[in-house]
């Protein structure tokens, strides 16, 4: 346990030491720990700034969807109402159209009845002259009664 | 144990001696085994021819572990430097950041002036008291044997049980403090404040009676500062190195004891992890403390 020269060794050592340490290791590395710290820092803000336009962009959106979402509705509500309004318009198409059809049918069925009445009566006077003549054979003559027969038809 | 013929205390003695190289005085030294008649450098061959050799002599061991352990710390550290990255830093860099980032905290806790030396000597201070400590963790008995191999008789592997190695610290500090003192506070600030306080008086004849007394009191503890730091830490390396000799001791009495032993070194060991790396925070944090006590004007 002996001061000795070990004392001025030692403390030469640590001055070089010290020295060395200042000049080659503590400015490089914190220098680069102080370039990181800002490098992080940039980030963080720049990631402050995208997460708030970001915010921005989802207000936007919101909106437009907000709108799109009105405007589709309207349009929809616009659909169903001209819908609505077709199949109305169809409906009183379709029953004017049953209607005349209807009529028309109608009249038609009229029309055949009379012609078939009318057939019927021709038929009917017809025949009613055929046994006239048959009874009648020689006294009366189809042209000379043609009038009565007629409204003898006319009667049926 | 270097030899069955040593008895406990002369194997004590043996580990607490330094490999001294130096001017050793005509005489009859070690019971007779080292005759000197022409003085000069040499290698002492115990600890009673080291001592004959007072100051001009040097401990072999002491330096070399001391320059190798720094050498080792500062090649890490360099490579470290060298290889330094804003981006992603590898594993070395992240370790060494990790230290640099705790000194650095610790220096901005303690130290308040702006000194760009304060950090990097912290760094050093701390890093190379924690690795001369270190080594006290290995074995006492492993590095003697080797060396003891290649014909080396003493090796002393922990420098800072040497109080050279500790004393050569305090002092590089102590000279820091007085330098910036005198620098801070010019040498009249630096004069005044080891003479006109703590006791000051507004008649200047009293003042002048207090300068004395002040100067005792403020002479003292300011040579306490540099003496405190290294008996601190040598106390406390040099008792944790008496103990592992000691529990190394029990190796040699009997396979019960030296089991017993080998529990204890191992529970010393464990909690000598914490001292070691203790007694190199006190000594960092205290020379921040001084400095900063250096940079104001009380």
């Amino acid at each position: 346990m002996n001061i000795n020269l070990t004392l001025i060794g030692q403390l030469l050592t640590f001055v070089v030491f010290v020295w060395f340490t200042m000049k080659y290791v503590w400015t490089p590395i914190m220098g680069a720990l102080e370039e990181r710290r800002k490098g992080i820092a940039d980030g963080l803000a720049a990631g402050e700034r995208g997460q708030h336009e970001q915010e921005l962009a989802e207000g936007r959106a919101k909106q437009l969807l907000h709108d799109a979402k009105g405007q589709a509705s309207d349009i929809l509500a616009q659909a169903q109402k001209r819908a609505s309004e077709i199949v109305d318009e169809a409906k009183v198409n379709a029953r004017v159209e049953g209607d005349r059809i209807l009529t028309a049918a109608r009249s038609e069925i009229e029309q055949e009845a009379n012609r078939a009445r009318e057939q019927l009566r021709e038929r009917v006077a017809a025949l009613a002259i055929a046994g006239a003549e048959k009874i009648l054979r020689k006294e009366i003559n189809a042209d000379t009664h043609q009038d009565i027969v007629n409204s003898l038809a006319k009667e049926i | 144990m270097t030899g069955d013929t040593l008895t406990s205390s002369e194997y004590i003695k043996h580990h607490l001696t330094n490999l001294t190289y130096g001017n050793l005085p005509a005489g009859n030294y070690c019971d007779g085994h080292q005759v000197v008649t022409d003085p000069g450098w040499q290698l002492a061959g115990c600890g009673e021819a080291a001592k004959a050799m007072g100051f001009s002599a040097i401990h072999l061991d002491t330096m070399f572990w001391s320059i190798t352990l720094g050498v080792l710390f500062l090649y890490l550290f360099k490579k470290a430097a060298d290889a330094v990255t804003t981006g992603i830093p590898g594993g070395l860099q992240n370790f060494v950041e990790w230290i640099m980032e705790f000194i650095d905290q610790s220096v901005r806790g303690s130290f308040s002036s702006r000194n760009d030396m304060v950090a990097p000597l912290s760094l050093t201070i701390f890093v190379w008291i924690f690795l001369m400590n270190l080594m006290d963790l290995v074995p006492v008995d492993v590095i003697p044997a080797i060396s003891q191999l290649l014909g080396i008789h003493f090796m002393k592997v922990v420098p800072t049980t040497d109080p050279n190695a500790t004393f050569g610290m305090a002092i590089g500090v102590f000279i820091l403090v007085i330098f910036y003192s005198i620098k801070i506070k010019g040498i009249g600030g630096f004069v005044g404040e080891l003479t006109l306080q703590p006791f000051s008086s507004a008649n200047p004849l009293v003042n002048a009676l207090f300068i004395p007394i002040n100067f005792i009191l403020e002479f003292v503890s300011l040579i306490a500062k540099p003496v405190s730091l290294a008996l601190r830490l040598f106390g406390n390396m040099y008792a944790g190195e008496m103990i592992f000799i000691l529990i190394a001791i029990m190796y040699s009495a009997g396979t019960f004891m030296g089991l017993f032993g080998g529990v204890l070194q191992l529970g010393w060991a464990i909690f000598h992890i914490l001292i070691i790396t203790l007694q190199a925070f006190i000594f960092m944090t205290l020379t921040i403390v001084y400095l900063d006590m250096a940079h104001h004007e009380h």
